[in-house]
């Protein structure tokens, strides 16, 4: 078993090969967002002091959308279930709740830029005083939210496409995919960005 | 992968709902303003427990073979080597100031 297992072959990971390049993609998006967030851990370190991030942002608000973000990789997770049964119909239910929680999301993230930049923080610039701050926000919750959207547009297409009946199971699985790294990335700048 | 190893929509309800869990706890531990470095542990522990569910249950990598989890898996050391790498020039530099 080990040896068929590693023994190369027409596909020595069993899985299809549009899957395994969002596999591949996902990787290095993770390592970009790993880069993203130690640049802001060492920035942090070596500046030695930092805004109350609590006093700052409604932590109450970050929460709803963690939790938002949550229900949504939980309905696409059952709609990747019912394509792969062919239950049809409750795919397309399960991405469009998917689809209405991304939009949930970043309408929530559009909120609270808003009011951060009514406070009068700029990307190289903010009233508490380190500069840092404010673009590291901006710049790592900028690009997430980035991804959310081509998100929530790749999903668009793919409940689309799989209504008109022109792509397989495997498809909705591999939107999928990117739809749980959004919210997995998410749950680290959560924890570093909001409640450290 | 077939069905019986997901357990039907089971396997997801109870994934989405220990991620709340986890999620409450990391808010309920920081209002309770413990001292900084026992927060980073907890809270970097928690976000590791979330991030482990959300790729084997939800992104399904705990049923895919071995050899594809340690593909995935291994490069993502390469993160926590650059953390490691970096951290004591940072505080070199909270040092000098």
């Amino acid at each position: 078993m080990l040896a068929s297992d590693w023994g190369g072959g027409h596909s020595p990971f069993a899985v299809n090969w549009p899957k395994l390049m969002m596999w591949l993609f996902l990787v290095q998006d993770t390592l970009t967002f790993a880069g993203l967030l130690t640049g802001y851990g060492v920035m942090r370190l070596s500046l030695g002091r930092w805004p109350v991030q609590g006093e700052i942002f409604n932590i109450w608000l970050v929460g709803f959308m963690t939790f938002i973000l949550i229900c949504s990789s939980a309905t696409m997770a059952v709609a990747v279930a019912a394509a792969r049964r062919g239950v049809r119909e409750l795919v397309v239910r399960f991405v469009w709740l998917t689809v209405l929680g991304g939009l949930m999301f970043l309408s929530m993230q559009a909120y609270e830029w808003t009011h951060f930049i009514r406070e009068g923080a700029r990307l190289f610039g903010n009233p508490w005083g380190i500069p840092q701050f404010s673009a590291t926000f901006f710049i790592i919750t900028g690009f997430h939210g980035a991804h959310v959207t081509a998100g929530v547009i790749y999903l668009f297409i793919t409940v689309l496409r799989w209504t008109r009946g022109r792509i397989q199971p495997e498809s909705i699985e591999i939107a999928g995919l990117y739809w749980h790294f959004v919210d997995l990335v998410w749950v680290f700048i959560f924890t570093l960005l909001y409640l450290l | 992968m077939n069905e019986t190893e997901h357990g039907g929509y089971r396997i997801y309800v109870l994934t989405w709902f220990w991620l709340l869990m986890i999620t409450m706890l990391e808010v309920g531990f920081v209002l309770v303003h413990p001292i900084k470095v026992l927060l980073a542990v907890v809270l970097v522990t928690l976000s590791l427990m979330k991030a482990t569910l959300i790729i084997a249950f939800f992104m399904h990598l705990k049923y895919e073979r071995l050899n594809f989890i340690y593909a995935v898996v291994s490069p993502l050391f390469l993160g926590v080597i650059l953390f490691f790498a970096l951290v004591p020039d940072a505080l070199n530099v909270l040092h000098l100031r």
